[in-house]
C-alpha cells in the first residue's frame, strides 16, 4: 500500500511539472515498451513489425491509413484520386503533391528528389529491399518540380496506393543515404541506426535489441508538437511483463501487442495504472480444413498434395463441424473484448464481412441430424462416426499458445459430441510459422487434417488476400511448399469470380463480389472462421491522445500524444 | 545288526555353544531394521506409496473425467480457500477447484500423476539397466574400459533438451503411427531420458567395480575357477547395489523433472493429456489470481522427488553392510 501511494505520488508530481498544454517538448518523457526489441531503424532492411514501428517515430510516408482504415495525406498535401485528377484515367499514373515547407530534422528542405531517391534505393537490384512488394508494377518515379512526384505504373492498377504509403514505405533522405545504395545498404550502420526523418522525433541514442532514446524534432512541421521532449523506447521481455509494466506498476506508458487471455489482461487492469486499448484489423482466427489427404502412409510427393480428403470435403461434415461450435463462447474465453465471433474469412474492414444465419448459435442436435441424414453414422459402436469407410478421426494442429490450446480443448469436446474424434497437436510457433520446407510441422505443409491460426493482410483492400484461395496458389513440393492457399481449396467458380474482382473498380460492386467470395469460401468448406481478433495494446492512464491503429504503425500519431495532468 | 552310534567326544561337547543369544537374522531383516531407523526414509517411503496408490486407485474413487470441460464451473477455487475467504467461488464437487476451462483439478492431478510417475519409473529403470551394464563391463573387462568410457563422455556432452526437440521432430510420426499419440510420446520421452541419464550411474559403478575386483575374495573366487559371469553376478553386483540404488532414486527425480520441463515447453504429450508439468505450464499466466494451480502440481512434483531422494538415502544406509548398525 505504501509503495503504491508513493508511486501514485511520483506520478502525480511528474504530471504537475509540465503545466502548459500544447507546447513542444513540455511534457517530459514518454516510456514505450515493445516486448520484441528493435534491431534496426531502416524499414527497408527489415521485415520486423517492431523495427518498422520504431522507425515510424522518425520516418514518414506521403500518406497513411488512419484508425478507420481510410487513407489520409501525411507528407502529401492531399491523396491523389480519380476524382481530383491525381490518378490518371487510364490508371497508370499517380501524381503526388507534397506539402509546402516540410523540412528534415537537420533543417534541409524535403523535396520530391528524396521520394524519387527512396524508390531507387529500394528497387536497386543489389539492395535486397524488404519492402520491394510495395514497388511492384512501378515503371518509373519522376519529379517535374520540387513538390511533385509522378509515379508511373507499367500496367493499369486498381490500387495505386502501395509505394510511399504506410509505415512500411516511408521516405528516406537522399543526402544521408546517397552512399548507401545497393550492396552498401546493410553496411551503413550510422544511417540505418540514426536515420534523419521528417517525423516528430529524432534518434538520440540507439542500442540495437535494447533501448532507443528519441528527442523531439526541433524542425517538426507543427510547432506545438510533439508534446514530449524525449521518448524512451525499451525493447525486450515478454507480453506478460510488458502488460504488467504499464497497467500494474506504471513504469511504462505504452505496451504494444499484448497477446494474452482476457482474464489475464483484466487482472492486470486491476493494477489501476493503465488500460488496454483494442483495435480491430483484418485478423481472423480460423480452422483450416485440408482438401488433400494427409495420410502419413503416402509418400512425400503425395502426402497433403493429392486430394481429396477422405471425408472433409463432404458438405455435411464441415457444416456440422461449424454448427457444433459456440463462437461467442470461444471469443469470450480467448479474447474477451478483443474478439468478435465471425463466420467471415475477411471480417475486417467490416463492409466485406458476411452475415451467416445461425453462425453465432451452437446447434449440436442440428449437427448430429445433418450427419445422420448424410449417412455418416457410428456403425461399430465406438462413439465415432464412420464416413466413406473410415472413422471420422482428425489430427488438429496449431501453434503453442495458451489461448490456442484452450480453443483446441473446447473444439475437441464439441466435436466429440457430434461423433468426430480429434487428436490435438501443438507445435512451437517459430517452427509452425517458420516456413522451413524441410520441417514436417509447418502450417503450409499441413501434415494434419485441420489446423488453426490467424492470418492478416496489409491495408484495407482484400483483393490480393482473396487471391489466397486460388487454385494456382496451392503449396506443393514443386513450389518448396510456398503458397498462400493453405487449405488447398480449389474451385472454378471462385477463381472466375476473383478474376472479375481484379477488373472492377466500382466500390459497391467490389464489396458485393468480395462478400460473394467470402461466402463461397465459407460455404464450400475452405475454412471454419472462428473469431475476428483485435489487437490489444496498453496505455497508461496518464497518457493522452492514443488512437490504436491496426492498419498502420501503432505509433502513427505519436506527435499527438500528451501527458494527462 | 548295527552298533549304536557312539556319543560325541566330550571335548567337542564342552566347546559347543549354548545356542544363539539372539534368534537368527536374515539379511533382509537387517536391512529393514536399519532402514526403519532412518526417519526421513520412512517418511519418504510412506509419501511415495501414498502418491503411487493415489494415482493408481484414484480414478476408480474420483471418477470425474480429467479432460471434461465444464465451462459453467470454470475458475472454481479449491475448497480450502473458503477457510479464509468466505466469498470464494468453491464447490464440494471440485475440491481442488477447476481451471479456466472448467476441468476438474483433482482429476487432472490424478491423471497427471499417472503420466509423470509412469515416465519417471520407466525412464529410471531404463537408465539403470544401461548404466549398470556399461559400468560393470567397463570396470571388469579392461579391454572395454576405454571405448565404453569414451562413449560415456560422449553422452555426457549431449544436451538433453535440444536432443529431445530434434527427436520429437524426427520420430514423432512413426511412433505415433505404431503406438498412438500418447503411447508414442511416452516411449519417446522415456527412451530419450533413459539414454541421456545413465552416465553418472555407469561411472560410479565402474569405479566401485575397479576397486572391488582387486580384493581378495574376488581373487579367491577366480582361483577356484569361477567364471567372469558368475563373479559379476554373485560377488560384484551385490556389492555395488547401494550406489545403484542411490542413482536410481536420483534418476526417477530427474525423469519426472525432465518430463515436466518438456511439457512446460509445449513439446511433450498432446496438449489435452494432463501431466504435472503441463498443469504447471498452463497455470503460469494466472499465477497471481489462482496460485493453487501452480502450488498443487508443484507440490506434487516436489514431494515425489523429495520422498524418492530420502528413500534412496535410507536405502543406501540400509544396504551397505559397512554402514549398517551404526
Amino acid at each position: 500500500m505504501k509503495i503504491k501511494t508513493l508511486l501514485m505520488g511520483a506520478v502525480a508530481i511528474t504530471g504537475l511539472a509540465p503545466a502548459a498544454f500544447a507546447e513542444r517538448a513540455s511534457d517530459g518523457q514518454v516510456n514505450i515498451i515493445y516486448w520484441q526489441a528493435p534491431s534496426i531503424l531502416n524499414p527497408f532492411l527489415t521485415g520486423g513489425t517492431k523495427d518498422i514501428e520504431a522507425a515510424s517515430l522518425v520516418l514518414e510516408p506521403l500518406a497513411r491509413y488512419d484508425e478507420t482504415g481510410a487513407l489520409v495525406p501525411w507528407l502529401a498535401a492531399e491523396v491523389p484520386t480519380l476524382a481530383n485528377g491525381g490518378f490518371s484515367e487510364d490508371k497508370t499514373q499517380l501524381t503526388w503533391k507534397i506539402q509546402e515547407g516540410i523540412v528534415w530534422s537537420d533543417g534541409t528542405p524535403f523535396t520530391s528528389a528524396d521520394v524519387k531517391f527512396t524508390y531507387e534505393y529500394c528497387t536497386d537490384p543489389q539492395g535486397g529491399c524488404a519492402q520491394l512488394a510495395k514497388f511492384e508494377n512501378v515503371a518509373s518515379v519522376e519529379t517535374p518540380d520540387d513538390l511533385t512526384v509522378v509515379v508511373t505504373f507499367d500496367s493499369p492498377v486498381s490500387n495505386p496506393y502501395q509505394p510511399f504509403v504506410g509505415a512500411q514505405s516511408p521516405i528516406l533522405q537522399q543526402a544521408q543515404f546517397a552512399d548507401c545504395t545497393g550492396a552498401n545498404a546493410p553496411s551503413c550502420t550510422d544511417q540505418n541506426f540514426y536515420p534523419i526523418g521528417t517525423g516528430p522525433f529524432t534518434v538520440a541514442e540507439f542500442k540495437p535489441n535494447d533501448v532507443i532514446t528519441f528527442e523531439a524534432n526541433e524542425n517538426f512541421r507543427d510547432p506545438a508538437k510533439p508534446a514530449f521532449a524525449t521518448v524512451n523506447f525499451k525493447g525486450g521481455g515478454d507480453a506478460t511483463a510488458a502488460g504488467r509494466a504499464v497497467m500494474e506498476t506504471g513504469e511504462f506508458d505504452y505496451a504494444w501487442n499484448l497477446q494474452l487471455a482476457p482474464d489475464v489482461i483484466a487482472s492486470m487492469e486491476q493494477g489501476g495504472m493503465g488500460t488496454p486499448v483494442a483495435g480491430f484489423g483484418t485478423g481472423v482466427e480460423r480452422v483450416m480444413l485440408n482438401w488433400t489427404n494427409p495420410d502419413p502412409a503416402l509418400g512425400p510427393d503425395e502426402r497433403a498434395v493429392i486430394g481429396p480428403h477422405p471425408f472433409l470435403q463432404e458438405p455435411a461434415v464441415f457444416k456440422a463441424m461449424s454448427m457444433a461450435i459456440d463462437r461467442p463462447l470461444l471469443s469470450e474465453v480467448g479474447y474477451g473484448d478483443a474478439g468478435k465471433p465471425t463466420c467471415s474469412w475477411v471480417a475486417g474492414p467490416e463492409i466485406y464481412a458476411i452475415e451467416v444465419e445461425g453462425c453465432f448459435e451452437q446447434d449440436i442436435a442440428g449437427a448430429n441430424a445433418l450427419l445422420d441424414e448424410a449417412g455418416f453414422v457410428d456403425s461399430d459402436g465406438d462413439g465415432i462416426r464412420e464416413a466413406n469407410g473410415v472413422p471420422m478421426s482428425l489430427v488438429f494442429q496449431t501453434s503453442t499458445n495458451a489461448v490456442r490450446q484452450d480453443f483446441q480443448a473446447l473444439l475437441k469436446q464439441w466435436w466429440s459430441e457430434i461423433g468426430i474424434e480429434t487428436e490435438l497437436r501443438n507445435i512451437d510457433a517459430s517452427v509452425f510459422f517458420g516456413g522451413d520446407p524441410g520441417s514436417p510441422d509447418t502450417f503450409q505443409k499441413f501434415y494434419a487434417d485441420i489446423e488453426m491460426y490467424q492470418n492478416t493482410f496489409d491495408g484495407t483492400d482484400p483483393q490480393s488476400y482473396f487471391g489466397n484461395g486460388l487454385c494456382d496458389k496451392i503449396p506443393s513440393p514443386a513450389t518448396q511448399w510456398q503458397g498462400e492457399n493453405v487449405s488447398r481449396f480449389c474451385m472454378e467458380e471462385y477463381d472466375a469470380l476473383h478474376a472479375q474482382l481484379t477488373q472492377i473498380d466500382d466500390p459497391e460492386e467490389r464489396v458485393r463480389i468480395s462478400q460473394e467470395l467470402n461466402r463461397l469460401a465459407f460455404e464450400n468448406g475452405m475454412m471454419i472462421p472462428l473469431v475476428h481478433r483485435g489487437r490489444i495494446s496498453a496505455a497508461s492512464n496518464t497518457l493522452g491522445g492514443v488512437v490504436l491503429n491496426v492498419w498502420d504503425s501503432e505509433l502513427w500519431n505519436v506527435a499527438d500524444w500528451y501527458r494527462i495532468d | 545288526m548295527t552298533e549304536p552310534v557312539p556319543a560325541s567326544p566330550k571335548a567337542i561337547e564342552a566347546l559347543r555353544d549354548e545356542g544363539p543369544l539372539a534368534p537368527p537374522r536374515s539379511q533382509a531383516a537387517d536391512v529393514w531394521a536399519q532402514f526403519r531407523k532412518h526417519k526421513g526414509a520412512m517418511m519418504g517411503a510412506a509419501v511415495l506409496i501414498f502418491i503411487t496408490l493415489a494415482v493408481l486407485l484414484g480414478p476408480y474413487i474420483w471418477t470425474l473425467d480429467p479432460q471434461r470441460l465444464d465451462i459453467r464451473n470454470k475458475d472454481l477455487r479449491p475448497i480450502y480457500t473458503a477457510l479464509w475467504d468466505g466469498t470464494a467461488n468453491v464447490s464440494w464437487g471440485h475440491p481442488f477447484g477447476t481451471d479456466n476451462l472448467g476441468r476438474d483439478q483433482l482429476a487432472q492431478m490424478i491423471a497427471g500423476g499417472r503420466a509423470s510417475l509412469a515416465v519417471g519409473w520407466a525412464a529410471m529403470v531404463l537408465s539403470l539397466l544401461i548404466g549398470t551394464g556399461v559400468g560393470v563391463l567397463a570396470g571388469y573387462f579392461r579391454r572395454l574400459d576405454g571405448p565404453l568410457m569414451r562413449i560415456t563422455d560422449l553422452f555426457l556432452s549431449l544436451p538433453i533438451l535440444p536432443l529431445l526437440l530434434v527427436a520429437v521432430t524426427l520420430f514423432r510420426q512413426p511412433l505415433r503411427a505404431a503406438f498412438g499419440p500418447e503411447g508414442g510420446m511416452f516411449i519417446l520421452i522415456v527412451t530419450i531420458v533413459g539414454i541421456t541419464s545413465w552416465m553418472p550411474t555407469a561411472r560410479i559403478v565402474r569405479g566401485d567395480i575397479l576397486a572391488l575386483k582387486e580384493r581378495e575374495f574376488i581373487l579367491a573366487a577366480r582361483s577356484i575357477g569361477t567364471t567372469s559371469g558368475k563373479i559379476i553376478r554373485r560377488h560384484l553386483l551385490p556389492n555395488v547395489l547401494s550406489p545403484i540404488m542411490v542413482s536410481a532414486t536420483l534418476g526417477l527425480a530427474t525423469a519426472i523433472i525432465t518430463e515436466s520441463a518438456l511439457s512446460f515447453l509445449g513439446v511433450g504429450f498432446p496438449s489435452d493429456f494432463p501431466t504435472w508439468g503441463k498443469m504447471l505450464a498452463d497455470a503460469v499466466p494466472r499465477m497471481s489470481e489462482f496460485p493453487e494451480r501452480v502450488v498443487l502440481p508443484g507440490t506434487a512434483i516436489s514431494l515425489t522427488v523429495l520422498s524418492v531422494n530420502y528413500l534412496g538415502d535410507g536405502l543406501r544406509d540400509a544396504l551397505d553392510p559397512r554402514l549398517r548398525g551404526r
